[in-house]
């Protein structure tokens, strides 16, 4: 049984003469499993998370999520964005708490329960290494920290689908390296599913189970690649010779796809 | 660091020096050009006038403020409730927003006469036109900062399951506020435009009314005198404008506080 389950999705925008994002798509995900996607600009990967996540709904083909299907937005998802969009207003803890006052489970126990609340996001702060920064506003916090409390706000309600949008492409390389080991090892220590769609070929290979290569507009997938490196994986992988090999094949690929297109 | 500290005192003496300054010059300029008093009085003629007519510019001060300031809290509570209004939904925008457009390019002296043939002479067409001139900027404002809400935040709480009102409570009103305050201090000025307007055109008290009298007897450093109280209560309510805005929003101007 899959916990998300694409079949055979066509998804158009602005009425039946505008432009088709993706057509023919098939995404099956298991439970507990890391999954990239990468392709050309402009290949519907965004398109994808917001079917997946039930911000959009496909005019054909069916999209299940934990055994039903979506049809308005679902909150066993978290989301994160490369833009981490903190609330300057609230502080850094009062940010993360943001998607408990929202979730239908969890808006009428937050305002009894607030201490237990709180003692998750300072767990989780701890876990991506900003212990002791939930006081602080998020413009006092560097573009990696807001990052990282960002990735915290995805994980409060305890998703079981992480969706990231190239969380760390605005960050320089040893940040985004750092943030890598850090959703490592959030993947290692829980049963959290995630989807990453990311630019970074190194990044994908890196951290995934298994890789989807989209083809240009309208967005399918071409190829599906396990990655073979065993975990836990360490940073010096990326100098590996098969590592390499694999993220030339996956560059060829979208180049090929480009051209196609 | 002691010329840092001359530096910030002479910033914090700026706006004394410079109106001092400006004084001087009006002063000498009057004195060199033998300027006869219908035509501009010098300060120094002025200061006299203000207190050789302290009792009338007293009262009509207050009654300008008074109009001013109860037109502006209108505005101030109306121009956010319609604000919220049409960045709440695009059909409201798209049919109240022409209309608004249309009002406010209306000359405000045009409907003061109106006003005054519906209410009669007094306060309440002053407090109107103060209302009328003041609203827009506010109404403009409030929407802007709804409709600029980052998509991303949007997705992420409507993914969570949040209603419009959630988005609305959690992100959207608290995201309008520094735009919302902002405007005031632009509103607050446009008050007293409106109620002195209102005041000239048809009214027994107030600034605008005095002023109208003094000219026509050519009093004309009563006009002057009345034009100062003006001056001096914009600053005023500006400045207090001002200090709200950053009490209730200071993390909207974080680079000047960090």
């Amino acid at each position: 049984m899959h916990l998300v389950n694409i079949d055979d999705v066509e998804m158009r925008y602005g009425g039946p003469e505008g432009t088709l994002a993706v057509s023919g798509l098939n995404v099956k995900m298991d439970r507990g499993e890391f999954v990239a996607v990468v392709g050309p600009s402009g290949c519907g990967k965004s398109t994808l998370m917001k079917l997946t996540t039930g911000l959009q709904r496909p005019q054909k083909g069916a999209v299940v999520v934990a055994g039903k299907e979506v049809t308005k937005p679902i909150s066993i998802v978290g989301m994160a964005f490369q833009n981490p969009i903190m609330l300057p207003w609230r502080t850094t803890l009062d940010n993360i708490l943001l998607p408990l006052e929202i979730v239908e489970k969890h808006r009428k126990r937050i305002r009894t329960h607030r201490k237990e609340y709180v003692e998750r996001a300072e767990h989780l702060l701890e876990l991506v290494g900003l212990k002791g920064f939930g006081e602080k506003f998020p413009w006092q916090l560097s573009g990696g920290m807001q990052q990282r409390a960002n990735l915290c706000r995805a994980l409060i309600h305890e998703p079981e689908l992480l969706m990231l949008d190239e969380p760390f492409g605005a960050l320089d390389a040893f940040t985004r390296e750092e943030l890598w080991c850090v959703i490592r090892d959030l993947h290692a220590n829980t049963d959290v599913t995630v989807m990453l769609v990311t630019h970074d070929l190194r990044e994908s290979a890196f951290l995934a189970d298994r890789i989807l290569v989209m083809s240009a507009r309208p967005g399918r997938v071409l190829a599906d690649h396990e990655v073979p490196f065993a975990r836990p994986r360490q940073l010096d992988l990326l100098y590996d010779n098969d590592f390499n090999h694999l993220v030339q094949e996956l560059h060829s690929e979208i180049a090929r796809a480009r051209d196609n297109a | 660091m002691s010329t840092d500290a001359k530096g910030l005192n002479f910033v914090k003496l700026a706006p004394w020096i410079y109106t001092a300054a400006l004084f001087a010059i009006w002063e000498a300029a009057v004195w060199i050009f033998n300027l006869p008093v219908t035509f501009l009085p010098a300060p120094s003629r002025i200061a006299a006038a203000i207190v050789q007519y302290w009792g009338p510019i007293w009262s009509n001060s207050i009654q300008t403020l008074y109009t001013t300031l109860l037109g502006f809290v209108l505005a101030m509570v109306g121009g956010l409730a319609i604000g919220l209004l049409i960045g709440w939904s695009r059909s409201i925008y798209a049919g109240l927003y022409p209309l608004m457009i249309g009002f406010n390019a209306i000359p405000k002296v045009a409907v003061v006469p109106i006003l005054i043939i519906w209410f009669g002479i007094g306060s309440i067409p002053a407090i109107i036109t103060a209302f009328l001139i003041s609203f827009f900027p506010i109404v403009v404002n409030v929407a802007t900062g709804l409709a600029t809400i980052e998509p991303e935040t949007e997705d992420i709480l409507r993914a969570l399951g949040a209603k419009k009102m959630d988005i609305m409570i959690k992100v959207g009103i608290p995201r309008s506020m520094p735009y919302f305050f902002a405007s005031l201090k632009v509103a607050i000025t446009l008050a007293f435009v409106g109620s002195v307007l209102s005041e000239t055109v048809g009214s027994n008290t107030g600034l605008g009314n005095m002023m109208a009298a003094a000219q026509s007897r050519f009093n004309v450093p009563l006009v002057f005198a009345g034009l100062v109280m003006l001056a001096i209560e914009g600053i005023v309510m500006y400045a207090i404008m001002a200090w709200i805005e950053r009490r209730m929003t200071g993390w909207a101007h974080r680079s000047s506080m960090g």
